[in-house]
């Protein structure tokens, strides 16, 4: 199957291009109704689409247009099954390509929403890339009914023939499609129901693996431009702390070295004619940093003003019922603990980079972006051009994670060549600059409470969260009245995203805001990952306190959904009858990115060694675009959570990141790998995502695993800190 | 000058003596599958084969080399015809984001050539390349699959 590389970009309209900076503010705040396009947009070779969804070449190759990015989590290949889905199409058949955000700009945003992240790729477009399918294939059946001169209601669509019933008659969508890239979208899309699903909902390949084993340029680090120059960067070590002076003259002469600069106001490059002469001259630049008050900020610092919330008066209520701290103090049996969740970083095995061309008329980048669109606007805010007058080539993504979801890259590569007008600059980013200039997995604290009555029946819980808010510091418009939502994820009372699992009468969930001065931001799972750590670690806490079964325990206050995948895992993985020989089994369950997950783990304890021999997922996601893919991320899931749980932290010392690479940042390789085993169990009843949620059921279930193993409650991450002499 | 034999090809390039091997594939030739991950032979990401051994290309300077021939991602298929490797890793669909798969697959090359039906803890020792997507699984079941199949 052939793949449409990065640059090969379809080529709009010329008029259509015609829009200025006020319209992108308006199609960037607007939703849209039917997005399938009137709009004369053609394919790279000037076939003219069916609508903004869809192509169909004379030869009958489908090209399929991707919005969202692809990083690895298969959102490419499980949209274009929607897409063909609808479109009847012969799936072998199917090519895709990735649009700009400058087109969709000047299409009235006709493909929607391009960021991706919260696992929403499948589960915020479905419907309408579904629809996109569908409309292609009414006017095609429709363009083929025209030609026969019988009604469209005769005629049927599948494997790319379109059939008339009465007659027998069939033809290739190719040969119908320049008649039906004439006519008019319709207005009533019925969709399938997913029942009838042929490709949507199958266990297909993914359409992007032939061109990633063969060593292909798909990266944004693999751009290559012509007269290309390559810029390597340094940012003030310390958060908040600016360049202060360098001195050129040192490595003016040095080879290949073209340009000395100042990016913003924090970041020193060195551009070069190899991104090699450029790092060598950047590493033997002198440079004296202003590094401010931050550099006083140490990890004892931060846990000291993080610990002081977990008592605090002043705190956001995100989920209550009852009176729980009442019931607290009233109870037969009080179980408290205290937790905590280091700072990570992302560590994408692609760095940084983007590769930007500034003239005095236009800027362009070819860039791996979570969110092209938001790159978009950061390229027209940097480079001072309208943003009609930008665009950004999304590339494949070397892992995404959330890290790609910023545009400190995006902006210091168009600053850079700003700077040197109408050559290309490739800025890359070093590992060491990428793992210390992150925006890191939030820092938390949490103190639990639970309480049982006489009876053994928990009555009353408290979580009290005391840390940093990623919306505090990236996007402060979803503050409500100084709270951020996003904190409570899978805590909250109600909603689509992630609800508390447990039904207890007297319930408190609040949090304490602490930001230290290190930028957090989106690590997948986000706030998922260390809010199920603390619930799913205490109630297991709680079931020992009663002498209960843990999963027993959990099944007397679990809601349906959550305990239905809580079943499957622990089922599957034999809970209840013995494990092998010096394994253990812990579990957890948890709602998030509107999916629903569990975990069951089986452990062995060596000394101060935790090996995961095992680890059985459940998800119902509602609806499964593949179940393949969904496994696999199952999987990866797991690995991204276990190196978090196993390794995972950031420290700080005088206000700087101490690990730099993955020889101090270490995460699972092959040789730590458990078995994972996956359930997919759509209930068909919602859409829910797949990318993220079951990392925040890897480390919970592997530290009961653990409890259950050796009776030690390892309640600070990462457990290589974890003392095994102590008590 | 430095002389250098890729992929059966020979090129001459004028770069200083301590240049990565790496760098001189990805910038100064444009063979861009040999990927940069860590630059302090951690990641794998960067794995080529140096007469045939499994070298992370990151940590080889240009001058070291000499006679001695390279082999990339680039040159793993042969007239058209994917490697055994590359079969498995497209039977099983391998890769996520694939980004560390070029340098896995250099790695498990050079692994079969020694071990032809490695065992798991022979898979456990050689491979100690980073995937962040978490595709070890189906790594382990390609490397077995493409044993299988040789």
């Amino acid at each position: 199957m052939t793949y449409m590389p990065k640059i090969d970009m379809p080529k709009i309209n010329r008029r259509s291009f015609v829009v200025g900076a006020a319209t992108a503010g308006a199609g960037l705040a607007l939703g849209f109704a039917l997005p399938l396009g009137s709009d004369s947009g053609r394919a790279a070779d000037a076939v003219p689409e069916i609508d903004a969804w869809v192509v169909v070449r004379p030869n009958d190759t489908v090209v399929i247009r991707i919005a969202r990015a692809e990083m690895g989590q298969g959102t490419m290949t499980g949209l274009a099954q929607l897409v063909a889905e609808e479109l009847g199409c012969d799936w072998s058949k199917v090519t895709t390509e990735f649009p700009t955000p400058g087109q969709n700009l000047a299409r009235n945003r006709v493909w929607g929403d391009f960021i991706t992240v919260g696992s929403r790729g499948v589960r915020l477009s479905n419907e309408y890339v579904r629809k996109g399918g569908a409309a292609a294939r009414m006017m095609l059946t429709q363009a083929a009914a025209d030609a026969w001169k019988v009604p469209a209601s005769e005629c049927s669509a599948a494997n790319s023939i379109i059939t008339h019933q009465p007659s027998g008659r069939t033809v290739s969508f190719g040969k119908v499609a320049e008649a039906a890239a004439k006519l008019e979208p319709p207005k009533d899309v019925p969709l399938k129901d997913p029942k009838d699903w042929t490709i949507a909902g199958k266990p297909l390949k993914r359409l992007d693996t032939a061109d990633k084993i063969v060593g292909k340029p798909l990266y944004g680090i693999d751009v290559r431009r012509p007269g290309m120059l390559y810029a390597a960067i340094n940012a003030c070590p310390v958060f908040g702390g600016k360049l202060k002076s360098f001195d050129e003259a040192k490595v003016r002469g040095m080879p290949g070295v073209k340009h000395v600069l100042q990016v913003g106001d924090n970041a020193v490059a060195v551009v070069a004619d190899s991104w090699w002469r450029a790092k060598k001259a950047l590493e033997t630049l002198p440079v004296v940093w202003n590094e401010g008050d931050n550099a006083k900020v140490s990890s004892a610092s931060i846990a000291q003003f993080l610990a002081e919330g977990l008592t605090a008066e002043q705190t956001f209520v995100g989920n209550q019922a009852g009176d729980a701290k009442a019931a607290l103090g009233g109870a037969a049996k009080l179980v408290e603990a205290v937790y905590s969740f280091p700072y990570q970083t992302h560590a994408t095995m692609e760095p940084m980079n983007a590769t930007a061309l500034y003239t005095s008329e236009r800027c362009e980048i070819w860039a791996p972006s979570q969110n092209a669109e938001g790159a978009l606007q950061a390229v027209a805010a940097a480079s001072g051009l309208p943003i009609g007058s930008c665009d950004v080539h999304n590339t494949f993504l070397g892992g995404g994670f959330g890290r790609r979801g910023e545009m400190d890259y995006v902006r210091q590569a168009v600053a850079i060549a700003k700077a040197v007008p109408g050559t290309p600059i490739k800025l890359l980013w070093t590992r060491e600059e990428d793992t210390t200039h992150d925006a890191y997995h939030p820092i938390t604290q949490c103190r639990m409470q639970g309480a049982f009555d006489a009876n053994n029946t928990l009555i009353a819980f408290h979580m009290r969260i005391s840390g940093q808010s990623i919306a505090a510091a990236e996007l402060p418009q979803l503050l409500q009245n100084g709270k951020d939502p996003l904190v409570f994820q899978g805590i909250n009372p109600g909603g689509a995203e992630g609800v508390f699992g447990y039904n207890i009468p007297n319930l408190l969930i609040d949090h304490a805001m602490r930001n230290p001065p290190v930028p957090p931001g989106f690590w997948r799972g986000v706030n998922a990952n260390h809010n199920a750590l603390y619930i799913e670690s205490f109630m297991d806490e709680l079931a020992h306190t009663t002498g209960e079964d843990p999963l027993a325990f959990r099944l007397k206050y679990l809601k349906p959904k959550q305990a239905a995948v809580l079943k499957a895992a622990a089922d599957k993985a034999g809970w209840g009858s013995p494990a092998p020989q010096g394994h253990y089994r812990g579990l957890a369950a948890f709602m998030a990115f509107g999916s629903y997950v569990a975990a069951c783990a089986e452990v062995s304890v060596d000394g101060d060694r935790v090996r995961v021999h095992r680890m059985v997922g459940a998800t119902n996601p509602g609806h499964a675009a593949n179940p393949e893919q969904i496994a696999r991320q199952v999987e990866g899931s797991f690995v991204y959570g276990l190196s978090a749980l196993l390794y995972g932290e950031c420290t700080l010392n005088k206000g700087r990141i101490e690990q730099t690479n993955f020889d101090t940042y270490q995460v699972i390789r092959i040789d730590e790998m458990p078995q994972v085993e996956t359930i997919v169990m759509p209930d068909g009843e919602f859409w829910g995502g797949v990318g993220e949620p079951t990392i925040a059921a890897a480390a919970p279930a592997v530290l009961n695993a653990v409890f259950a193993a050796t009776g030690k409650r390892i309640r600070n991450m990462p457990i290589k800190n974890y003392d095994w002499h102590s008590a | 000058m430095i002389a250098l034999s890729i992929n059966g090809k020979s090129y001459d390039v004028d770069v200083e003596d301590d240049t990565p091997l790496l760098w001189v594939l990805r910038d100064t030739i444009g063979l861009t599958g040999t990927k940069y991950g860590c630059g302090i032979a951690q990641c794998g990401a960067c794995t080529v084969h140096i007469d045939g051994v499994a070298t992370r290309s990151c940590q080889v300077p240009i001058s070291t080399i000499g006679t001695q021939k390279i082999t990339t991602i680039e040159a793993l298929a042969q007239n058209g015809k994917l490697h055994p490797v590359q079969q498995a890793w497209l039977d099983l669909d391998v890769p996520q984001c694939g980004y560390c798969q070029s340098g896995m697959m250099m790695a498990v090359v050079a692994l079969l050539k020694e071990k032809p039906k490695p065992t798991d803890a022979d898979i456990d020792a050689a491979i100690t390349n980073i995937c962040r997507c978490g595709t070890y699984q189906r790594v382990r079941a390609a490397i077995h699959a493409a044993a299988n199949n040789a």
